[in-house]
């Protein structure tokens, strides 16, 4: 177990690397920042000064290197245009997106996850097929078409929900978030059912089918052969079951709603990482994207870490580091 | 209450609503088994044996449903009975064992889990006590040191002690009547020796009555005391095991016989029954058999009535044949 944790931390470095190095060159191939950042009206001194403040002077090689040396001490550069370090901008951000991210998740799990046993249970009722093609509008539905619409009806005309913002804060551990109080929960809940609104679908869809292809089983029928109430069979011998490939995507699910939250965090005004990122991107603010993104990439192979050591849990013939 | 048969069938009909149509996977079964008593129920692949052991423990899930028939366990009717009723005879005073040992236990959850929640089932008993009382049907069953593999989760056991594991489960509540579809199918030669052995043993000593579904002649011989034989969803013939064994009269039985290896007839050619189990869908009227039997004339295509050739014996046939298979 410990050999398999050490193993799988010496991998998440390489592949940060080898992340760090694709981005760095590819940020080098699509632009160059000094265009956008420096007055076209600046004389060639004041340029040369501040391409060389920027250490934009130095070959790629070099800069690479230079950043490698201060991303080893927790140093991912400064920002071009807010001249902070790139880090303390994009956790400074973090909360609200993750917040924003981990509600949406939660979310399709507690909505997901009981539509799904439902649909599986009854495949042939009403409801059920009601909620599989209900399912297909949170697939193929555009995020920000129905983050407008919701805008729409519960802010504009029925102004039940605030549209924008985090609305009131409270702190915790040193941190503002909004789930903390009454404003800032009702400033969460819409973009958060914006977001998780395709995570449901996807859920939904994955608990289904585990519960039509688990009841045919030969030991959910010795299940019900040993006289087990129906309560006792669907929520312990068929949920521990599917709940194993649902956490699976539940966890994949939450890095890439933390790391793409961008659409609803622009269609409300959510000032999360997305909102930063965008900026950065339009100003090519290399700092900020190469520590952005080195920030998911963690943070992906955290959760995948998190994620196989809950199979552990889930599945007890799973043995983390191949021993029987 | 002695005279009451702890199972008695009649006319029962299972079938199953498909597109194509009414599949009548049992088609007026028959049968009793006494208290204490071992039933062999012997088929080919889809004949409907397993079917007749689900109609038995109420597990027919649509599109199958019960037609017609009566289920009388212990002297009450099951047919038609509620759900919650039925879930209160399973599992405590009707068991059932599965064919695949690798499929019947959860492999999610821990054996004292699965032990101890049948017990708790049925019963208001604590968790020391039904943890306890799983210890000590594991070890009746000839599990070593119960007491640490309660904790062990099924794929750490090999397929014989799984069935072992399920077998301790179907006893947990002595339940008066166990049906076993194929328990010893998937299990090696030696270990179905002991399996059975294991069943024989803990049965009689407690007088349970065994409906024992398998499409092997062999375990029959050994373990039953009775035979049905079954065919397209129909008892062909019924009997004491040696009587039947010893003398078919149906030709079905003794192609079944005619098919066993055995070490008195080395070098000689199998016998087969030639072409395969009409559908279910599109049986030929009259004897299903017919379209196989070598005896099989014009009056065989209406449906022979259910005869008494000897005491204790019911046969379906027009053209009942003696003595025992050639060798």
């Amino acid at each position: 177990m410990a050999g398999w944790l050490v193993r799988r931390l010496v991998q998440a470095g390489f592949v940060m690397l080898a992340m760090s190095a694709i981005v760095f060159v590819g940020l080098h191939a699509i632009g160059n920042p000094v265009d956008i950042l420096i007055s076209p009206d600046a004389d060639q001194a004041e340029r040369a000064r501040a391409i060389a403040a920027l250490g934009l002077d130095k070959p790629l090689w070099e800069q690479y290197f230079f950043f490698l040396r201060g991303a080893v001490q927790g140093d991912l550069g400064r920002s071009f245009v807010f001249n902070e370090p790139a880090l303390k901008l994009i956790l400074g951000r973090m909360p609200a997106t993750l917040e924003l991210a981990v509600t949406a998740v939660i979310m399709s799990v507690l909505v997901g996850l009981p539509l799904g046993l439902f649909a599986g249970l009854y495949p042939n009722s009403i409801a059920g097929r009601t909620v599989m093609a209900g399912s297909i509008m949170g697939f193929s539905l555009p995020g920000f078409w129905v983050g407008l619409m919701l805008i729409m009806v519960f802010a504009v005309t029925l102004g039940w929900l605030p549209s924008s913002g985090r609305g009131t804060t409270a702190e915790l551990f040193g941190v503002q978030w909004s789930f903390l109080t009454r404003d800032g929960l009702r400033h969460l809940l819409m973009p958060a059912l914006n977001l998780s609104l395709f995570n449901i679908s996807l859920v939904l869809r994955l608990a289904r089918a585990g519960v039509r292809e688990t009841m045919p089983l030969d030991y959910i029928r010795f299940a019900r052969a040993k006289g087990l109430s129906p309560r006792r069979v669907v929520f312990v011998h068929v949920l521990r079951n599917i709940l194993i490939p649902v956490v699976t995507v539940v966890g994949l699910e939450l890095g890439s709603t933390i790391a793409f939250s961008v659409v609803t965090e622009s269609v409300f005004a959510w000032p999360g990482m997305g909102k930063l990122i965008i900026d950065s991107i339009n100003v090519l603010d290399r700092p900020v994207i190469v520590a952005y993104l080195m920030i998911v990439v963690a943070l992906f192979v955290t959760i995948n870490l998190v994620v196989d050591l809950l199979y552990t849990v889930l599945d007890p013939r799973v043995r983390l580091g191949g021993r029987a | 209450m002695s005279d009451v048969p702890t199972l008695e069938l009649r006319d029962l009909n299972t079938v199953f609503d498909t597109r194509a149509g009414v599949l009548r996977a049992v088609d007026g079964v028959t049968l009793s088994v006494g208290r204490g008593e071992v039933l062999g129920l012997v088929g080919e692949s889809g004949s409907g044996k397993s079917v007749t052991g689900f109609s038995i423990i109420g597990l027919i899930d649509p599109p199958g449903r019960i037609a017609s028939g009566r289920i009388r366990f212990q002297g009450r009717e099951l047919v038609g009975l509620a759900e919650p009723e039925l879930r209160r005879l399973r599992g405590r005073h009707i068991a059932m064992i599965f064919q695949d040992p690798m499929m019947t236990l959860n492999p999610v959850l821990r054996i004292d889990t699965q032990m101890m929640e049948t017990i708790q089932a049925h019963e208001r008993v604590s968790g020391a006590e039904a943890r306890s009382r799983s210890r000590d049907a594991l070890g009746q069953v000839g599990i070593p040191s119960p007491d640490e593999r309660l904790s062990a989760y099924p794929h750490q056991f090999s397929g014989g002690m799984r069935q072992r594991v399920a077998i301790a489960i179907a006893l947990l509540h002595n339940p008066a009547l166990i049906v076993a579809d194929e328990p010893t199918t998937a299990l090696d030669v030696t270990i179905q020796a002991q399996i059975l052995a294991v069943v024989q043993k803990l049965a009689s000593e407690r007088g349970t009555s065994l409906l024992w579904i398998t499409h092997d002649l062999s375990v029959v011989a050994g373990l039953a005391d009775r035979v049905a034989v079954m065919y397209a969803g129909r008892i062909v013939e019924s009997g004491a095991v040696d009587a039947v064994l010893d003398n078919p009269m149906h030709h079905y039985t003794r192609g079944l016989i005619g098919s066993v290896p055995s070490r008195n007839r080395r070098g000689h050619k199998l016998l087969q029954i030639p072409g395969m189990t009409p559908s279910p869908l599109d049986r030929p009227a009259g004897c299903a058999f017919r379209t196989r039997c070598a005896a099989a004339d014009a009056a065989c295509e209406t449906e022979p009535a259910l005869t008494r050739p000897e005491p204790g014996r019911e046969l379906r046939c027009f053209h009942p044949a003696h003595g025992a298979v050639a060798a």
